[in-house]
């Protein structure tokens, strides 16, 4: 019989490494990167130490959540443009009700605002179900939505997050290299590693992998696409929370910066716009990369101001050399 | 036979215009009920002044979705535009002015290479791009030690300025523009091309186009259009600040997504946009008439998007 | 083809499924008027008709993918009508498409899980289909498509349906795969689980399955058995009236053709593809037969400019040519008419647009287009090819036959010298399939030279002056068409050497 394009024999070892490669390889480049990164801000900074560790971190939290909350919806082959003003509005939230308690009720009022701020989240998603409108409209729109309420909750930026909740990210409970902000991220795999195992996590990724064949599949595309965007809520819940822990502010305005970094660091992180592929070890790196390059700059007494231009010129370069992966590999 | 089908579409096509014109006037109607009298020559003077900018902001971006892509730069690139063209206007208004059309086009140029070169979604492209003009324009305005510059006397008449006491200057501006713009994207071979382009790039490939070039000249037409929009825009509020046009980026895309354009590409038209322009205009004067706080303008903003996006998908019936 | 076996249906057995009066439309277009379908346990059965028949709606009814506007199902004397496909699924039915539906990034392992598949039973049926062994972290991905057919089957059948439905499956299985997926679906029979086998070929038909319900126009106009002699009957069903006209042009394979060379291919490599050198002449229908994957994408994206060789020349006209761009090919008057009609067309545009395309593909045509002149050109291509423009404006709303006129058509009005055609008529229905052939032979007669692959063999001589057959990337062999029959054909591309080849060579 004629030989077909069939593989039928146990493959060697060197295709599975090969495959591990190109699983993997954008994770661990990402990884190197950072590590990259950080031996360059020590060699430029010897006296680089525990506190500059911790002000990375903090810096870092909130966008790593942005990051993650961004990535769900992307898996699941949507985008939502909305994340930033979600973060702010649960940041707002966090503020006008903690204001003045202590940290038990503090604590209550992040579990409602988590509640609240993933029920917005699932509203995005729903409506995106329901009324059939692109993504990018519906969460262009509700932007506006979940900022004009940030906005109508607290006017102005206001301190006053109870300084108990604060320290639940700033400070350094176990030791000084082990900043408790770097321990709250431990909320993404808690709430991940489940949810990626699980069928639904699966049918998520079934939905931005071929909706057709997801369909096929007996995959409910409406309640998978709805529930990536309630997580997506409950990251960016998170990071709303963060946000109060790291800043003790509330700050209605913070939105606009977390959509586009949050983008910005998930295209880093080699999640595939195109849905279905990536994964949140890689996201979480790029925030933390993103965080670095304005402290690089300080530390190199460059002006801050051209932190901007660099996260613009990093990702036109990592999206350009992935780009042209693809036009080499055509010709 | 083809004549038929062709008449077909542009009946469907003009439908929904009508129904946003009808809305447009619905709206007009709003604004005379909550205050008989306010809907008066002035009235219209104003909207379509300030229509005028967001109009060929959105014009730009209703090239890049017709190709299935969207340009997040737009606004940047409108605000960079005018800030370097006040800081240069010492230097003689020509120069000023055309300092800030380069700006747009060199961006454009670049996003397009971006994506048409590079395969790099115009999301992401156009995002980092932005990030990049704006990055760079803070960098330029603290190099630039002046404090912000003022607006040239041209560009503040072509931006506020009316003739015969109520048509604004800067419609002699747009209006050729839309002509151009309407029938350049029905009439012509580069027209054809874009919705080609956002119907289905590889038969288009496959008929012997070469991509990259349209869709870089696209690119740089949208910047163009942008840094035109960033001048007049400037003149209209009489000033050129580091957040000039941010407000406009999000209307800038509602515009083209009301006006019927399809966010995947392959149909649209500017008709539509300048309509959704009009449209988000009047809304907002509405809204201000109501004296609603900006917060509430915000969310009801954003709520009426949704719905009049969804109305436009549910009467089209798009699957 | 293997030999028709002989096992007739079960007697008497009851339906195990059956469907009647079923209605659907599409706002106002018709989808099914009524169509009944009664599949008995124990049988394979066809469901047959000319595209636009029904097929694929009533496929989508039974396994809960749509659901219909009149009618009803019974499934093993059941009243049923299933809302979902996991409903439908649950209930015993389950479908394998065409295109397979694993999700590309998810691991196989993860895909059965997701279907919540049995694993031991998915790895019985992989042994069966010849896929022992196989790793399930693989990523469908990196598999190519005639491997996910097979475990997207043995994904179906891991779950033990009552009623299989394979809707095409064979269109993209090279033929020893065939052969194996028959073998699988003769033994779900004979477990006394039925198959709803949904295929062009009548030759496969023929030799699988019991019976055939022929659909026209969404209805059901007959049940027919193939096995005796039915083929005839399934064809004059399926076309209606037509079929007479159709039958009464008997193909007569032409002779060689000797007009000046149109393009030479020398030593070409690109992939699979190796030294692979053959002329093509204007005025003659060059065929290329072969298997799934032999080279044959390799050598139509090769000579259209889609992908560039490796080493080797193409000249075109006497001179060497090297194509970038389809542009370049395009330019050099080489144009591809793709088997995915899809790939080729912008469905949301007019189909007068469609045809345009070509006329403005360079710079200097950006300019403004002359109305008129645009329409007297593409209205004249229209009629030419009979193109069927009632329906709608969007080239979308057309049956895959029109779609693949459309495509045609562009390059009437666009201009060439030499048409590339691969696989043209992949899931076209009877009628416009000859329509096709008889256009490629009249491009040819005015003087057009045409290179023309068709997955179905016995086609070949309904075009061709000549073929050329290629396996495992070479050039094997190559006849004229009159001695290219489709057993002479078939042994040449397995890479077997003609039966009398020795005797006569000598």
């Amino acid at each position: 019989m004629a030989s077909t394009a069939v593989a039928e024999a146990p493959r060697p070892a060197g295709f599975r490494f090969g495959r591990a490669a190109r699983r993997y390889g954008w994770t661990v480049a990402v990884y190197a990167l950072l590590a990259l990164l950080m031996v360059i801000t020590i060699a430029i900074k010897p006296d680089y130490g525990s506190f500059e560790w911790n002000t990375l971190t903090l810096a870092a939290l909130p966008l790593a959540f942005a990051a993650v909350a961004q990535t769900m919806v992307v898996l699941s082959g949507g985008i939502d443009l909305s994340v930033g003003p979600l973060m702010a509005l649960a940041n707002v939230l966090a503020l006008r009700a903690m204001l003045g308690h202590d940290l038990n009720y503090s604590l209550v009022v992040a579990l409602i605002v988590l509640l609240e701020v993933t029920l917005a989240g699932a509203l995005n998603g729903a409506i995106i179900v329901v009324t059939r409108v692109p993504d990018i409209v519906i969460t262009l729109a509700t932007s506006f939505i979940w900022a004009g309420l940030a906005l109508l909750v607290l006017a102005k930026p206001t301190p006053g997050i109870p300084l108990d909740f604060q320290n639940l990210a700033q400070g350094s409970t176990f030791s000084p290299w082990v900043p408790n902000a770097l321990l709250v991220l431990l909320v993404i795999p808690l709430v991940w590693i489940p949810l990626r195992r699980s069928r639904a996590g699966l049918a998520i990724y079934a939905v931005g992998s071929d909706r057709n064949a997801a369909f096929r599949s007996g995959v409910n595309l409406g309640w998978s696409r709805l529930l990536a965007y309630a997580v997506c809520g409950f990251f960016a819940a998170c990071g709303g929370l963060a946000l109060s822990m790291t800043t003790g502010v509330g700050t209605p305005l913070a939105g606009t910066y977390y959509t586009l970094s949050g983008v910005s660091a998930i295209v880093l992180g080699g999640v595939s716009l195109a849905g279905g592929r990536g994964g949140m070890l890689g996201p979480v790196a790029a925030a933390y990369i993103l965080s670095l390059i304005p402290a690089v700059l300080i530390y190199l007494g460059i002006d801050p101001n051209y932190g901007q231009m660099i996260q613009g010129v990093l990702i036109v370069i990592v999206v350009m050399i992935g780009g042209l992966g693809v036009v080499l590999r055509r010709a | 036979m083809s004549v038929r089908v062709v008449s077909a579409v542009r009946l469907v096509q003009q439908r929904s215009i009508v129904v946003l014109i009808a809305l447009l006037v619905a709206l007009a109607g709003l604004i005379e009920i909550i205050r008989p009298g306010a809907v008066n020559a002035s009235w219209v003077s104003n909207i379509l002044e300030f229509a005028a900018p967001l109009g060929i902001l959105a014009a730009g971006q209703t090239l890049v979705v017709i190709t299935g892509g969207i340009d997040l730069s737009v606004a940047n690139v409108a605000t960079a535009a005018a800030y370097i063209m006040a800081s240069q206007a010492p230097y003689g208004v020509t120069r000023a002015i055309v300092a800030g059309l380069l700006v747009g086009v060199v961006v454009g140029l670049v996003n397009g290479v971006g994506v048409a070169v590079f395969r790099v979604q115009p999301l992401i492209m156009t995002l980092a791009m932005g990030l990049v003009v704006t990055g760079s324009l803070n960098v330029y305005s603290q190099a630039a030690i002046r404090s912000v510059p003022g607006v040239p006397a041209v560009i503040h008449a072509l931006g506020s300025g009316t003739v015969l006491g109520y048509v604004p200057v800067s419609l002699f501006l747009w209006a050729p523009l839309a002509v151009l713009l309407i029938l350049g994207l029905r009439g012509t071979g580069f027209g054809r091309l874009l919705y080609a382009l956002g119907d289905n790039l590889e038969a288009t490939r496959l008929a012997g186009v070469r991509a990259w070039q349209v869709l870089l000249a696209n690119y740089a037409a949208c910047g163009l259009l942008s840094a035109v929009a960033g001048l007049v825009l400037s003149g209209t509020v009489n000033a050129a600040d580091l957040s000039l046009a941010t407000v406009l980026l999000l209307p800038s895309v509602a515009a083209v997504v009301i006006g019927g354009t399809s966010i995947f590409g392959g149909s649209g038209s500017y008709s539509g946009t300048i309509v959704g322009a009009l449209i988000l205009t009047v809304l907002n004067s509405v809204l201000t008439l109501l004296d609603v706080p900006d917060a509430v303008k915000q969310v009801l903003y954003g709520a009426i998007i949704v719905i009049l996006a969804a109305a436009y998908t549910r009467v089209l019936g798009h699957d | 083809m293997s030999a028709v076996p002989n096992d007739t249906p079960l007697a008497d057995s009851a339906a195990l499924l059956e469907a009647s009066g079923l209605v659907k439309h599409f706002g106002p277009v018709v989808a099914l008027r009524s169509a009944d379908l009664r599949v008995r346990g124990g049988e394979i059965h066809a469901l047959m008709g000319a595209n636009g028949a029904g097929k694929s709606t009533l496929v989508k009814i039974l396994t809960g993918a749509l659901t219909a506007d009149a009618g009803t199902i019974t499934l093993g004397g059941r009243n049923r009508s299933f809302r979902s496909t996991s409903e439908a699924r649950g209930a015993g039915l389950i479908c394998v498409y065409q295109d397979p539906s694993l999700l590309p990034d998810l691991t196989v392992l993860q895909n059965l899980k997701l279907t919540a598949t049995p694993i031991t039973a998915f790895r019985r049926y992989l042994i069966e289909l010849g896929l022992g062994g196989f790793d399930l972290q693989t990523m469908p991905r990196e598999l190519a498509r005639p491997t996910l057919s097979l475990l997207d089957l043995a994904r179906a059948l891991a779950i033990e349906p009552r009623l299989l439905l394979l809707d095409e499956i064979t269109a993209s299985l090279p033929a020893d795969l065939t052969v194996r997926v028959f073998n699988v679906a003769r033994q779900v029979r004979a477990e006394g689980r039925s198959v709803i086998f949904i295929s062009h070929r009548l030759a496969e038909v023929s030799a699988l399955c019991d019976r055939a319900t022929v659909l026209r126009d969404g209805k059901t106009v007959g049940v027919v058995e193939p096995a005796q002699g039915g083929e005839e009957r399934i064809v004059k069903l399926m076309l209606g009236p037509v079929a007479d006209e159709v039958a009464a042009e008997a193909a007569s394979p032409s002779a060689p053709a000797t007009g000046a060379v149109a393009v030479e291919v020398r030593d070409l490599k690109a992939g699979i593809l190796t030294d692979v050198t053959f002329t093509l002449r204007y005025g003659e229908v060059l065929g290329v037969a072969a298997l799934e994957g032999q080279g044959q994408q390799e050598l139509f994206d090769c000579l259209a400019g889609v992908r560039r060789s490796e080493s080797g020349q193409i000249m075109v006209g006497g001179k060497t040519r090297t194509f970038r761009h389809p542009a370049d090919a395009i330019r050099a008057g080489l144009v591809l008419i793709p088997a995915d009609r899809l790939q080729a067309l912008l469905r949301q545009r007019s189909v007068r647009e469609n045809i345009a395309l070509p006329l403005v593909n360079r710079i200097s045509r950006w300019g403004p287009i002359n109305t008129r002149r645009e329409k007297r050109r593409v209205e004249k291509a229209v009629k030419r090819l009979q193109i069927d423009t009632r329906v709608q404006s969007e080239v979308r709303r057309l049956s895959g036959g029109n779609q693949q006129k459309v495509g045609i058509a562009r390059w009437l009005v666009g201009g060439f010298q030499t048409l590339l055609c691969f696989d043209p008529t992949r899931g076209i229905d009877i009628g416009t399939k000859r329509q096709i052939y008889g256009l490629i032979k009249e491009l040819a007669a005015g003087g057009s030279a045409v290179l023309l692959f068709t997955s179905e063999l016995p086609e070949i001589q309904l075009a061709c002056n000549r073929v050329i057959v290629l396996f495992g990337g070479r050039l094997v062999d190559e006849m004229p068409a009159a001695e290219a029959d489709e057993k002479a054909l078939l042994r040449a591309a397995h890479g077997l050497p003609a039966e009398a080849d020795a005797e006569q060579e000598a």
